[in-house]
């Protein structure tokens, strides 16, 4: 755990030396968002799992720490794949961050394989055109694996406060690295459609279904593994910030 | 917590202002008066503003418990209350004002339009150190104008938090306008969240406050006026851009209170009058976010006075007030009640106060408008069809001699394709203010004809748009108005009363874009957010200057700059009027002339409190 506090260490420097120096005369312009775009239940015949969906930025206008992380715990076994990445982030358009760091992939249980994977990452994020969001990035493992992802939601607000949320996303990868479920190709994609409530700003249940299919090599490694080639779950969970 | 604020007998009544017959000699009258009875642990709202006045006045700015809309809350107040005290002084006295910080933390009184010397004019950074904790600090300046002014800290912000209060300066002549009684009506809003906080509610999400966007629900709605498709296009068109049509206003009634003389809307401010009377009212808009949309149901106004210079007398039934703007208006009521209604511009509360006869009678509070959209026109997009003005004679350009040609537009129509849904409602606006200006020679005109074309600098990551083509706008009251069949005032409806003998030419044109990205509430100045390192604008004493600023944001930013007026550009000439801030709206070319005089370290932001913190400000120098 010393070496990621390090980088942690490293990047909050970079973030503060970056900052422009305090806007007017009033606070510094630092600043903080933590939050669980998704933690919820999910339902499906198999292992019922929590999910978990966390974004977060610490630092000014222009350089930010982000911290992101994703993953899985099933409910019925002591399985769980989940992900961090620490990112140092430049806002380089209007719209667009670039976005340089480390991400580390954690998979336990009777999975492929229990080992860590580490990556550098490169990616942007950002609001295209038509109030996407978007989350482009690529990843080269530890051991020279190179792979990537897209990601985009969207927020449709139907009232004020009943909104929808529809998210894609979408994993490649040039090579494959089967202890981790990854063939080469197509790998997957997940589609997701989450109807939520803002009872605050911050502070919004939901339910929704989320679908994921895997393709190509990435299918025989998931029967391997014994897992469905596809999942259904019906979700019900929290989207919160502070 | 919850303490309702009684009825309105309960409290002394304390109506200094109730006349200008008392405004004679009195000192220090009710300066240390720390308001009323209190109830429970909460001091409540005065009913009326408390007045200070004479050659020494002290203010005395400390945490108070008040009640605000009958709610406890700890406001940083002056002499106890929100909003302070009236500060009355007479043009040509010397004045004294002793500011004393009991707040823990540094503070600051800057006197919002007033012409003193720089070390007075209470910017800390700029005009001195701020006014540390636990120490009294001394302005002393004379005071060489007369008007309606005000008051304000500019300490991070406190202003917010309650730091501000009304200045008026009565004429060393005699006010050519005789009104037998006098309302000053501070306008403001107020937040039972920390400032700060709002302001990282902004950063985290820029349209945190906004619950009236555009949603599938009201998409009906919509279509019944353009047309589904109409509708549809629209919305598209702007979500292309990644902008939001209902972003009328940052911060909202979501969480704001809007209040008149520091009374919510059901506290009913009250100024008593009897009929046949004339009345004097002299708006101040002191919110920290709040454009408000004023009138008085039934009542017409004649404006005599914009941010404390006198102008030639206009009738209007409606006026928007930009922030930091004063606006003085006469009536004369005959019926027996009321109401003084002003709309927050996004139309998300209201302040609402009564004219009346007595303490009882009621007018009928009107309902707020439904919330306006911006147009494509405030997107700043090319269209052809635009400003009818942008056809008019352009050889009257040679003689404006104020540059801009080469971005002048003549090709007026040549990419025209209005959007379907564009909104030429605004238009109606224009012809009100055309009429006035008829008799503006043309020359006086050039800068209004302009049409300023963008060049391919998008001014960087903190800017998120651009207006392709930028135009004057002083004809156009603004989105949301001029569409109910009554009259609203525009800028270039107004005049200074006594026209400058004569305008000695510009030197120097200095541009300067307004920028902003919504999405992380970045603001700034051609895409630089202020920071005290950054070179300032200069300028030498005597030098006769014109600012050109150009919106390339979608809302409208009240401009203000410290130690000066400057003649706002309405197409008058010599008439144009003098004013201290300036309404800019979207995609608007404002144009304003100076001498510059006082020499010093001169203040220049957006007077919107949270786009000054996230760095919309510069700093003017005026070297001897």
């Amino acid at each position: 755990m010393s070496s990621p506090i390090v980088v942690a260490s490293l990047m909050a420097g970079l973030v503060l030396w970056g900052s422009p120096a305090a806007a007017d005369m009033g606070e510094p312009p630092f600043n903080h968002f933590v939050q669980f775009e998704e933690l919820e239940y999910g339902f499906n015949n198999e292992n019922n799992p929590l999910n978990w969906d966390n974004t977060s930025w610490f630092g000014g206008d222009w350089n930010r720490i982000w911290f992101k992380t994703e993953g899985e715990m099933s409910t019925v076994d002591p399985d769980l794949e989940g992900e961090a990445q620490l990112l140092y982030s430049r806002l380089i358009a209007p719209f667009w961050e670039f976005q340089i760091g480390l991400r580390g992939d954690l998979v336990t249980g009777d999975g492929p394989s229990t080992e860590g994977r580490g990556h550098l990452v490169v990616g942007l994020e950002g609001l295209a055109p038509l109030w996407f969001e978007v989350e482009p990035a690529i990843f080269v493992s530890h051991r020279g694996d190179v792979s990537a992802r897209l990601r985009t939601t969207y927020d449709l607000f139907i009232t004020q406060r009943l909104i929808v949320h529809p998210s894609f996303e979408m994993n490649v990868a040039i090579q494959s690295a089967q202890e981790f479920g990854v063939g080469s190709g197509f790998n997957d994609i997940e589609l997701g459609l989450r109807l939520g409530y803002q009872i605050a700003r911050e502070f919004a249940p939901y339910l929704g279904i989320s679908w994921n299919r895997a393709f190509a090599e990435t299918v025989r490694l998931r029967q391997a593994a014994g897992r469905p080639e596809s999942d259904l779950q019906g979700v019900a969970g929290l989207r919160f910030w502070f | 917590m919850n303490d309702r604020v009684g009825s309105p007998v309960q409290w002394p009544r304390r109506r200094f202002l109730a006349s200008v017959a008392t405004a004679t000699g009195g000192i220090a009258l009710g300066r240390f008066v720390t308001g009323c009875a209190t109830v429970g642990s909460v001091t409540p709202a005065r009913r009326a503003l408390v007045a200070a006045r004479g050659e020494t006045i002290d203010l005395r700015i400390a945490e108070t418990r008040v009640g605000i809309a009958g709610r406890g809350a700890v406001a940083t107040t002056i002499n106890g209350g929100v909003p302070g005290p009236e500060i009355r002084l007479r043009e040509g006295q010397d004045v004294v004002l002793r500011v004393n910080n009991a707040l823990d933390e540094d503070t600051s009184i800057h006197w919002h339009g007033l012409l003193v010397p720089a070390d007075m004019d209470g910017v800390p950074g700029l005009s001195f150190h701020g006014i540390g904790p636990g120490t009294t600090f001394e302005y002393r300046f004379r005071v060489r104008q007369s008007g309606t002014y005000w008051y304000h800290s500019h300490s991070g912000l406190q202003e917010q938090t309650g730091i501000y209060g009304p200045i008026v300066i009565e004429p060393s002549e005699p006010d050519p306008y005789e009104a037998q009684r006098e309302y000053t009506i501070v306008l403001s809003d107020w937040t039972f969240e920390d400032p700060y906080r709002v302001l990282a509610n902004l950063k985290r999400y820029g349209g945190y406050y906004n619950y009236q966007r555009r949603t599938l629900a009201d998409l009906g709605d919509e279509a019944k006026r353009m047309g589904f498709w109409g509708a549809l296009g629209d919305r598209l068109s702007w979500a292309r851009m990644r902008m939001d049509a209902s972003d009328i206003s940052d911060v909202t009634g979501a969480t704001y209170t809007f209040l008149m003389n520091g009374l919510a809307p059901d506290e009913n401010w009250r100024g008593l009058f009897r009929p046949g009377e004339r009345v004097r009212l002299r708006f101040i808009n002191a919110s920290a976010a709040t454009y408000f949309d004023v009138r008085i149901p039934g009542l017409a106004m004649q404006v005599i006075q914009a941010d404390g210079m006198p102008v030639a007398p206009v009738e209007t039934d409606e006026f928007r007030i930009a922030i930091a703007e004063t606006l003085d208006v006469l009536v004369e009521p005959t019926r027996n009640a009321y109401t003084i209604f002003a709309e927050a511009m996004d139309r998300s509360g209201h302040a609402r106060g009564t004219l009346a006869i007595d303490e009882t009678a009621t007018a009928r509070v009107p309902g707020r408008r439904p919330r306006p959209l911006l147009t494509m026109a405030d997107m700043g997009m090319d269209h052809g069809d635009m400003p009818a003005v942008s056809s008019m004679d352009h050889g009257s350009m040679s003689g404006g001699g104020s540059g801009g040609m080469s971005g002048m537009d003549h090709g007026a129509g040549s990419s025209g394709g209005a959007m379907p849904g564009m909104d030429h409602g605004n238009m109606s606006g224009m012809e009100q203010g055309a009429g006035g200006m008829e008799m503006a020679p043309a020359a006086c005109r050039a800068n209004l004809d302009v049409m300023d074309r963008h060049d391919d600098d998008g001014h960087g990551a903190g800017n998120a748009m651009v207006a392709e083509v930028a135009r004057s706008r002083v004809t156009e009251p603004g989105v949301g108005l001029g569409e109910d069949g009554w009259r609203v005032l525009t800028y270039s409806q107004l005049r200074s009363a006594t026209p400058r003998s004569s305008n000695s030419p510009v030197t120097r044109t200095i541009e300067l874009h307004l920028t902003g990205n919504m999405e992380r509430f970045m603001w700034s100045f051609d895409g630089e957010q202020y920071d005290p390192d950054m070179p300032d604008i200069e300028l030498r004493r005597g030098e006769r200057v014109r600012f050109v600023l150009i919106n390339d944001t979608m809302m409208a930013h009240p401009i203000h700059i410290h130690g000066t007026f400057f003649e706002l550009d309405v197409g008058a000439c010599e008439s144009n009027p003098l004013k201290h801030t300036v309404n800019v709206q979207p995609a608007e070319r404002t144009s304003f002339v100076f001498t510059a005089e006082e020499v010093g370290r001169w203040a220049f932001h957006c007077h919107m409190l949270y786009h000054m913190e996230a760095g919309m400000f510069r700093v003017v120098r005026v070297r001897p």
